[in-house]
C-alpha cells in the first residue's frame, strides 16, 4: 500500500517536470539552435547544424547572429521600447489595481466573490477580441470621439489610436487582473488588527499605510509586478493592434524577423537574447525576495 | 471617586440592525483594574472599540480625566490598546516593534533609545531586540506587545483578552505579573475577558455585560457573593439557586424545605443562592428523618476540593468540600446519603 503511494508520488513529482521539459525546454533548446546557425534560403531558412562533407563531420555554427542584433542600435532600441512599455504598464497597473484589490479584500465575503468574478469575466471572452473592442472605441469613428463630438467638447474626431499610449492603455486594461489577484491573495490575508494596532501607536493614515500596510503587501507587489512586466515585454498583439509607427516594440522585431525577413537564425537569437536579459535580474530578484519572505514567514 | 477618570455616557451602537450597545455608562477610576466581563456577542469588544477609537458611538460620549474624546481619531488619543492576537507587525523585529509608537511621537533618537532599553528592562525582554515576531515564543509575543504599549506611556492601556492566546501555566504565572505591573506603573487598565477567573484575579473592579447592556458593576466580591440576577450568579462560579416561599412571616427554602430563621431583612424575596462551597455534607452513619438529607449523586474529585451533585427530594444543586485532610480514598461515594449543612448567613436572597 506504502509502496504504491510512493509510485503515485513520485508521478506527482515528475509530471510538472515532464511538462517543463517538453514544452518549456526542448522548445528552448531549438530556439537556441536556430539561433546559432547560419541563414541561407530554404525550407527551414538555415543550414543545419552539424554536416557531414568528405572532411568528415562539419559543424556549422556561428556567433554572428548574435553580433549583429548587438551592434545593430535598431534591435537595441526596439528593445529598450519594449522595457519601457512594460515597466510603464507595470507602474500603472500597480497604481490602479492596488487600490482595487484593497478595496475587494477587505469588502464583506458576499460581495468580495462577486467583485472577483466580475474580474475574472472578461477572462471569458477572447484576449484578441477584448484588444479590437479597444480598436472599435478608439477610431476617429468610435464611441469616444462620437460622443465628445456630441456633447462639443471637440469639433473633430481626435486621433487615439495606432501611438504608443493606446498600446499602454491595452496593455494595462489587458493586464490589469494579472496585477490585482495576486495582491488581492495577499492582502485578504492581511491582518486588520495591524491597521488598528499602528493607528493606536500614532501612525496617522498615510504612515500606517507606508510603514504597515505596504511592507506586508510587498510579496503581493512583486508577485503582481513580474506577472505583468514579463509577458508585456515580449507583448506582440497589442502594439501590433493599437500600435503605430512612432515606437517599434521588440515582439513585434522579432515577428517580422521570422514571417517577413524570414531570417529565422536573427529571429532567434533577438529572443534568446531577450529571455536572457530579462532572465538573470529576474533571477537575482527572486534570491533575494526568497531571502525576504522567508524572513518574514 | 471625585471625577472619574474615564466616563462612558450613555453609548449606543448598532451594527447594521443589531444592537451591540445599548446605552451604556461607565465611570472608571484612574489606575483601577477594570474588567468587561460577558460572553461573547455581549458587546464587550465594541465597547474596547469605541474607547480606543477604532468604532465610533452612535449616541454617547466618552470622557477621558473630563476632555470628550468622542471624536478623537485613535492615533490622537493618549491610551492604547494591546490586541488578543498582539497584532505584532512580522517584517519588524522585536526593538522596531516597541519604537514603533514612539517613532511617530517628536521625541530624540536618544529618548527613543533610552525608553525602549527601559521598556525591555521592565519586560525582561533583553536579549530578544533583533530576533523577528516569529522567533520568539508566544509568551515573549505577549510581552513585547505589552512593551509597544507601555513605552508610549499611555494614560489607559486596554486589553483585549490578554491571556487568552497563552497556555494554561504560562497564564497564571502572567495574570500575577500584569497586576505587578500595573501596580509599578499606576496605569489604569481596562479588560476585556470572557474568562470569568481571569476577570476576578485580576480586577479591582468588573462590569457584567449581556446583550450590549451593562448588568451589574463591582468588585469581584460584589459581583459573586451577590449578584444582581440569576444570570450573573450562574456566569461567575456555580450557582445553587432555591425558590424562597414566603409565609405567615415565615421564610421557607422551598426545595429544601427549610426554615431561615435568623434573617433580618423580612423584604419579599423569591429567590436565594447559596454558593457549592458553602454548603457542606456529611456522611450519615445511622438513619435519621432530619429534613437535610440528600442522595449524592455524582462524584468529581479534583484534588483540592471534591464536587459533589446531591439530590434533595428530586431537585439538584452542588456542593464544594474542601479536601482538608490526606485520605486514602473517596469518604463519600455515589448514592451515599448525606447531611447537608449551611451557615444562614451564607444565603444571599434576591428577586429575579
Amino acid at each position: 500500500m506504502i509502496k504504491n503511494l510512493k509510485k503515485q508520488n513520485v508521478w506527482f513529482v515528475f509530471t510538472p517536470y515532464l511538462w517543463l521539459v517538453l514544452f518549456f525546454f526542448v522548445p528552448l533548446a531549438l530556439i537556441f539552435k536556430i539561433s546559432i546557425s547560419v541563414s541561407e534560403w530554404g525550407m527551414p531558412p538555415y543550414r543545419d547544424l552539424f554536416s557531414l562533407s568528405e572532411n568528415g563531420l562539419k559543424i556549422n555554427s556561428t556567433l554572428g547572429n548574435y553580433l549583429f542584433i548587438f551592434s545593430d542600435p535598431f534591435y537595441i532600441r526596439s528593445y529598450l521600447n519594449s522595457l519601457s512599455l512594460a515597466f510603464t504598464s507595470t507602474v500603472l497597473c500597480l497604481l490602479i489595481g492596488y487600490p482595487i484589490a484593497f478595496y475587494v479584500a477587505k469588502s464583506k465575503p458576499s460581495i468580495r466573490n462577486i467583485l472577483l468574478i466580475m474580474l475574472i469575466i472578461p477572462f471569458w471572452s477572447s484576449f484578441l477580441l477584448r484588444v479590437y473592442a479597444w480598436k472599435v472605441l478608439l477610431q476617429g469613428s468610435g464611441i469616444i470621439n462620437s460622443i465628445l463630438i456630441h456633447i462639443g467638447l471637440i469639433s473633430e474626431p481626435i486621433s487615439m489610436l495606432h501611438n504608443h499610449y493606446a498600446v499602454i492603455l491595452g496593455v494595462v486594461y489587458t493586464y490589469l487582473p494579472f496585477m490585482i489577484l495576486p495582491l488581492y491573495g495577499y492582502l485578504v490575508k492581511f491582518d486588520l488588527n495591524m491597521i488598528d494596532a499602528s493607528n493606536d501607536l500614532g501612525a496617522k493614515p498615510l504612515n500606517t499605510f507606508v510603514k504597515v500596510i505596504l511592507p506586508l503587501s510587498l510579496p503581493g507587489i512583486v508577485a503582481g509586478s513580474m506577472l505583468v512586466f514579463i509577458p508585456v515585454v515580449g507583448e506582440y498583439i497589442i502594439p501590433e493592434m493599437l500600435g503605430g509607427s512612432d515606437k517599434l516594440y521588440f515582439g513585434k522585431i522579432i515577428w517580422d524577423e521570422f514571417f517577413v525577413n524570414r531570417d529565422w537564425p536573427i529571429a532567434s537569437a533577438l529572443a534568446m537574447s531577450g529571455i536572457v536579459i530579462l532572465v538573470f535580474p529576474i533571477i537575482i530578484f527572486q534570491l533575494m525576495y526568497a531571502k525576504y519572505n522567508f524572513r518574514n514567514e | 471617586m471625585s471625577e472619574p477618570f474615564l466616563q462612558i455616557i450613555d453609548v449606543s451602537k448598532r451594527f447594521d440592525n443589531v444592537v451591540a450597545l445599548d446605552k451604556v455608562n461607565l465611570k472608571i477610576a484612574k489606575s483601577e483594574i477594570f474588567s468587561l466581563l460577558g460572553s461573547s456577542g455581549c458587546g464587550k469588544s465594541t465597547l474596547l472599540r469605541i474607547i480606543a477609537g477604532f468604532e465610533k458611538p452612535d449616541e454617547g460620549r466618552i470622557l477621558l480625566e473630563g476632555k470628550d474624546i468622542t471624536k478623537l481619531p485613535p492615533y490622537v488619543r493618549p491610551l492604547n490598546i494591546m490586541f488578543q492576537n498582539y497584532a505584532l507587525f512580522p517584517h519588524l523585529n522585536v526593538t522596531n516593534n516597541i519604537q514603533f509608537g514612539l517613532k511617530e511621537e517628536k521625541i530624540s533618537k536618544e529618548e527613543i533609545n533610552h525608553r525602549v532599553n527601559e521598556i525591555l528592562n521592565l519586560l525582561e525582554l533583553n536579549g530578544l531586540e533583533k530576533r523577528k515576531i516569529n522567533e520568539i515564543s508566544g509568551g515573549q509575543q505577549q510581552r513585547v506587545a505589552l512593551a509597544r504599549c507601555l513605552v508610549k506611556k499611555p494614560k489607559l492601556l486596554l486589553l483585549d483578552e490578554p491571556l487568552a492566546a497563552l497556555d494554561k501555566q504560562l497564564r497564571v504565572q502572567t495574570q500575577f505579573e500584569l497586576v505587578n505591573l500595573q501596580y509599578k506603573l499606576g496605569i489604569t487598565f481596562i479588560i476585556v475577558t470572557h474568562d470569568q477567573e481571569e476577570a476576578m484575579s485580576l480586577s479591582d473592579r468588573m462590569a457584567i455585560m449581556k446583550n450590549g447592556e451593562i448588568l451589574q458593576v463591582g468588585n469581584p466580591v460584589e459581583i459573586y457573593e451577590k449578584p444582581k440576577d440569576k444570570y450573573i450568579a450562574n456566569f461567575i462560579g456555580t450557582a445553587n439557586i432555591f425558590n424562597v416561599l414566603n409565609k405567615n412571616n415565615q421564610i421557607i427554602i422551598k426545595e429544601l424545605n427549610y426554615e431561615v430563621k435568623n434573617i433580618n431583612n423580612k423584604e419579599n424575596y423569591f429567590k436565594c443562592l447559596i454558593r457549592p462551597e458553602k454548603i457542606s455534607v456529611k456522611k450519615l452513619e445511622n438513619q435519621s428523618d432530619n429534613l437535610n438529607i440528600g442522595v449524592v449523586k455524582e462524584v468529581a474529585y479534583l484534588g483540592s476540593y471534591t464536587k459533589y451533585l446531591i439530590d434533595v427530594n428530586g431537585f439538584e444543586f452542588y456542593s464544594f468540600m474542601q479536601n482538608t485532610l490526606v485520605s486514602d480514598n473517596l469518604q463519600i461515594r455515589w448514592d451515599d446519603k448525606v447531611q447537608i449543612s449551611f451557615n444562614e448567613t451564607s444565603i444571599y436572597f434576591f428577586n429575579d
